[in-house]
């Protein structure tokens, strides 16, 4: 592909929209990895061998697409009708119904209503912002991007705005870190632009290590493009020329993905020297990251970038003045960066009216655990907790009672019954003890014991905890001990006020975000969830019947 | 080490490619690992060799990170993931399981070298929850009795190839 200029963008877009209208549909097969793992590479074949056999290649384009958020349900697939009001998905699609729904659907416009997905309810609350493209476009493909207005944003930054002025619509916006801590996104970028250093890079971090999460790992498979975008805006603004995405290495399709998106734009001169025929250059690598939580952590990630153990350092100095190398850099989550492109378009103040005054625009959350439909979702900050739950999540299968949700990972909080009304913004969050962290809730029904929750977590803080820093290393590996006093049946009453004393000191005095919260479990477990302990340590049993087995009765 | 060994080439055209870079530490031993299918002592003081860092630092960086493992694997690999979602949807049964029919523990392999079971944190296929990962190939919503019936076919001659 030759160099592009900037109004050459406008050119592809146009010639996309053309070529992408002249087909009746568009069915997009979900390979995301959810879906891949359940046959989807399959059933894209059996789509594409249908439409031969039916003559109809005209007429359909069958097309990859990635994760629409309905994972518990896959594969599945979105037929889109030129002119049609909304899209039709349909669910747990086989090779076999690949043919049907060709065949009722394409052939004879009949759509096949037992294998359409019909929970209005999982959609009708959540506002798709950085899922904007999710279901839409072929993430392999930057001219999808583009036609659905890719780049735009970047073009907008290169030819009539100043960095100063970039920077000015983030803050404008109220954008804070999706990464978990909720720092102002605007100032953060305001900062490293005032540092007077160079070189200045940009890192994406996409290593979402708490378990039970892969909102970020949905974004990077659906929509590549929109990390790279924010990336490139986000350089633009602070004057960084070197950027790298820090990826999970237990993601290798969205690795895949990330490679073949930069290979795209890199030929596009999109990244690179003379982007877009201007003086703006920026290059992009990916690093890799190896099973290790605490890499997440903004210290700890620039470790590990330079290829050293992901350790955290105390700060300041702040990332922001010293950085990768010693040098001035900016960390955000890529869930912030896919944020920014939009923002540029429709301007900070269009962005700040979504969500609550003080926690501005959405979040995505992966929903897991026991409710009946698991999945990615993305809803304004400020939607209660029992929205998600009940409306969005449809609540707890198998017709068993709800007792918990726990949100953040493994060092957010659980929080029981009464506080699902509570608004999911970050201040709120913080104040009944759990966190945001990137975004993930787990559903727990009365089949799971919160003592031995609260000790699965700490055991899984004591497996990851760097060892740096003593109140994280030898105080988690404490309460770990008293955790498993209480489960094995020699638990005694003081252990409680012990537990709470350690989870203060480990919360008050670690050097990094993750001894910080890693007590957050135990707090809240015994601030809401008192009865069970007491029982387990008074009459030594487990209601749930997880804690006091032999290893022979399991 | 087999100097005329063809992986050794690979390897080392890789670290070139990476221009010997101290901060490409990671993604070598990650080619490393993909290579050889685990780090021995002796190819980890090779690296340390060509990349002229201290043995201390390239085994302390490769011993931190829970992905890199330092004995050879079994013949098949079974990997259950011990994310919070699948906890919750009762992995560790499943985990508990295994370790009893096959007689070993997590983290090893068993006797005969047939087969290997390891524990991941979270590979985000949460929605499927519990997922039991078998020579690569993801089983979502995992019982115990599919899993080790999966298994025990997987250890009855029958191989990867012919699947």
């Amino acid at each position: 592909m030759s160099r592009l200029k900037l109004d050459d963008l406008q050119k592809i877009a146009e010639h996309e929209l053309d070529f992408q209208r002249a087909y009746k549909y568009r069915i997009n097969v979900c390979c995301s990895s959810g879906c891949v793992h359940l046959g989807a590479l399959k059933v894209l074949k059996a789509f594409e061998d249908a439409v031969k056999e039916f003559g109809a290649e005209k007429e359909c384009k069958v097309a990859k697409t990635g994760c629409v958020g309905t994972c518990s349900v896959g594969p599945v697939v979105i037929v889109d009708k030129v002119g049609a009001v909304r899209p039709r998905l349909y669910q747990n699609v086989t090779p076999e119904k690949a043919r049907t729904i060709v065949q009722d659907h394409m052939i004879l416009g009949l759509p096949a209503e037992e294998m359409l997905y019909k929970n209005e309810a999982f959609f009708k609350k959540q506002h798709r912002l950085v899922l904007r493209n999710v279901g839409k476009i072929d993430p392999s493909r930057i001219q999808d991007y583009i036609a659905m207005g890719g780049y735009s944003a970047i073009v907008k930054c290169l030819a009539t705005m100043t960095p100063q002025g970039v920077i000015y619509e983030v803050i404008n916006s109220g954008l804070r870190g999706r990464g978990g801590a909720g720092f102002p996104t605007g100032r953060k970028w305001s900062m490293v632009a005032r540092t007077h250093n160079s070189p200045k890079y940009v890192v994406a971090n996409l290593d979402e290590g708490d378990p039970g999460v892969f909102a970020n790992r949905t974004l990077a498979e659906a929509d590549p493009h929109a990390i790279l975008e924010g990336m490139l805006i986000a350089a633009y603004a602070i004057g960084a020329e070197k950027g790298y995405i820090y990826a999970r290495a237990e993601y290798p399709l969205a690795i895949e993905t990330l490679q073949k998106a930069i290979a795209q734009a890199r030929s596009m001169s999109l990244i690179g020297g003379n982007i877009l025929e201007t003086p703006f250059k920026f290059d992009l690598e990916l690093r890799f990251g190896a099973g290790a939580f605490v890499a997440g952590e903004e210290t700890a990630i620039l470790a590990s970038v330079e290829g050293r153990r992901a350790m955290p350092r105390p700060r300041p100095p702040y990332p922001a003045h010293s950085g990768l190398w010693g040098k001035p850099t900016l960390i955000q989550n890529v869930e912030t960066l896919a944020n920014i492109p939009i923002i540029v378009q429709n301007g900070g103040a269009w962005f700040s009216k979504v969500g609550t005054p003080k926690c501005t625009g959405t979040k995505c959350f992966s929903l897991t655990g026991k409710i009946n439909n698991p999945g990615l979702i993305e809803v304004p900050m400020g939607t209660t907790l029992r929205e998600v739950v009940f409306e969005i999540g449809g609540g707890v299968p198998d017709g068993r009672t709800f007792k918990a949700v726990l949100v953040g990972g493994p060092s957010g909080g659980c929080l029981p019954e009464n506080l699902l009304d509570l608004p999911i913004d970050y201040d709120s969050l913080t104040k009944v003890g759990a966190i945001m962290g990137s975004g993930g809730i787990v559903v727990i029904d009365d089949q799971s014991c919160m003592v031995d929750t609260a000790k699965f977590f700490t055991d899984f803080c004591v497996d990851e905890s760097c060892g740096k820093c003593t109140p994280c290393r030898a105080g988690l590996a404490r309460v770990k001990e008293i955790f498993e006093g209480i489960t094995e049946g020699n638990g005694k009453l003081e252990d409680m006020a012990t537990l709470e004393k350690s989870s203060v000191y480990i919360r008050d005095a670690s050097l990094c975000g993750l001894g910080q919260t890693a007590p957050n479990p135990v707090i809240t477990t015994l601030r809401y969830f008192r009865d069970e302990y007491v029982q387990h340590i008074v009459d030594k049993t487990c209601r749930a019947g997880k804690c006091f087995r032999k290893e022979k009765e399991v | 080490m087999l100097k005329d060994d063809n992986r050794r080439v690979m390897l080392e055209k890789f670290m070139k490619e990476n221009d010997f870079q101290e901060s490409a530490l990671l993604e070598i031993l990650h080619k490393a690992q993909e290579l050889y299918g685990y780090l021995s002592k002796d190819l980890l003081m090779e690296l340390s060799g060509s990349l002229n860092l201290p043995p201390s630092h390239v085994f302390g960086v490769a011993t931190f990170y829970s992905f890199f493992r330092f004995k050879a694997p079994g013949e098949h690999l079974v990997t259950a993931c011990l994310g919070t979602a699948c906890y919750v949807k009762g992995v560790e049964e499943i985990l508990l399981a295994i370790e009893r029919e096959f007689d070993f523990k997590r983290g090893e392999s068993t006797a005969d070298g047939k087969l290997s079971l390891f524990v991941t944190r979270c590979i985000g296929a949460c929605a499927m929850a519990p997922n039991i990962i078998v020579d690569g190939e993801v089983i979502g919503k995992a019982t115990k009795e599919g899993v080790l019936e999966h298994i025990r076919l997987l250890l009855g001659g029958v191989t990867t190839e012919t699947r």
